[in-house]
């Protein structure tokens, strides 16, 4: 069974990616960054990462979140992170990264705030 | 499983799975000694993020080279020790992935969350010439809490960011 389940929609302008399982070394991590370098080829540069039924990420996981946050900045646009579970809440807080990154717990709110 | 001094050794290979199979065993002995789900959770991301630079950092990815994990139980602590086989490394020289200049590197946190998730860290020169990681973690069966438990002072002291 695959770490990590990735789904795209379309919610005006964001694209939103539903991700499920883990993001880790290996299957999860990697699976994440083509996602998004997929959705960068294609010009689409307002990316919204729904973790909410992600349970689990590891520092390759972090690492992966940091490489496509830049990666979606490098081309003007903008990477936020939309209800995260407590353990991804915990550890996005133990690693400074909530001062780097937009989180949201509400869809709508996440979507208006790229207007 | 009683807490009386146990010791489990196994060779594993540079390869991915290694570092699901070492988190999957460490935490049948984390869950068999009595630590519960949270602390479990800490013990399991602690051994992946070991045996991920044993197998990155410290073998280079090279599959002729082995990992080599060990859990020691003692009345008080269950030890965990994952060796590698490359050039060893100094703690003081890993970047402190807190500070301002690297929160947006894509590495070099694997060593900041054990040492934040585990009781004790050290890494040490070890037999087989590469680094040696040695953490620990206090049995709640032992008495009292353990440092980086629930009731314990990991709390993370940054406050969440607000929503827009």
């Amino acid at each position: 069974m695959p770490a990590l389940f990735a789904t795209c929609r379309e919610v005006g302008p964001v694209t939103i990616i539903d991700l499920s399982g883990k993001i880790s070394l290996g299957e999860g991590s990697a699976l994440l960054r083509r996602t998004i370098r997929e959705l960068l080829e294609t010009g689409q540069t307002r990316i919204l990462l729904n973790l909410g039924d992600v349970n689990y990420i590891d520092s390759s996981g972090i690492g992966e979140l940091v490489s496509g946050f830049t990666a979606v900045r490098n081309r003007n646009g903008e990477l936020k992170l939309l209800n995260l579970t407590k353990k991804v809440n915990d550890l996005l807080q133990i690693t400074k990264l909530f001062t780097v990154f937009d989180v949201y717990t509400d869809e709508g709110t996440a979507v208006r705030s790229y207007l | 499983m009683t807490p009386e001094a146990k010791h489990l050794e196994v060779i594993l290979d540079t390869h991915v799975e290694s570092v699901n199979l070492a988190e999957e065993m460490c935490l049948r002995v984390a869950e068999a000694v009595g630590f519960d789900e949270d602390e479990c959770y800490r013990i399991g991301m602690s051994v992946r993020e070991g045996v991920i630079n044993a197998f990155h950092y410290g073998n280079q990815e090279r599959p002729e080279k082995k990992i080599h994990l060990a859990v020691d139980l003692t009345q008080e602590k269950m030890i965990i020790h994952v060796m590698d086989e490359g050039r060893g490394f100094r703690l003081e020289d890993v970047p402190d992935p807190l500070a301002q200049e690297n929160l947006l590197s894509t590495s070099g946190r694997g060593i900041f969350l054990m040492r934040t998730f585990m009781d004790e860290f050290h890494v040490v020169p070890g037999r087989t010439g590469g680094a040696e990681l040695i953490m620990s973690k206090k049995i709640p069966s032992a008495g009292g809490n353990s440092r980086n438990g629930n009731h314990g002072d990991s709390k993370p002291d940054a406050a969440p960011k607000q929503e827009a």
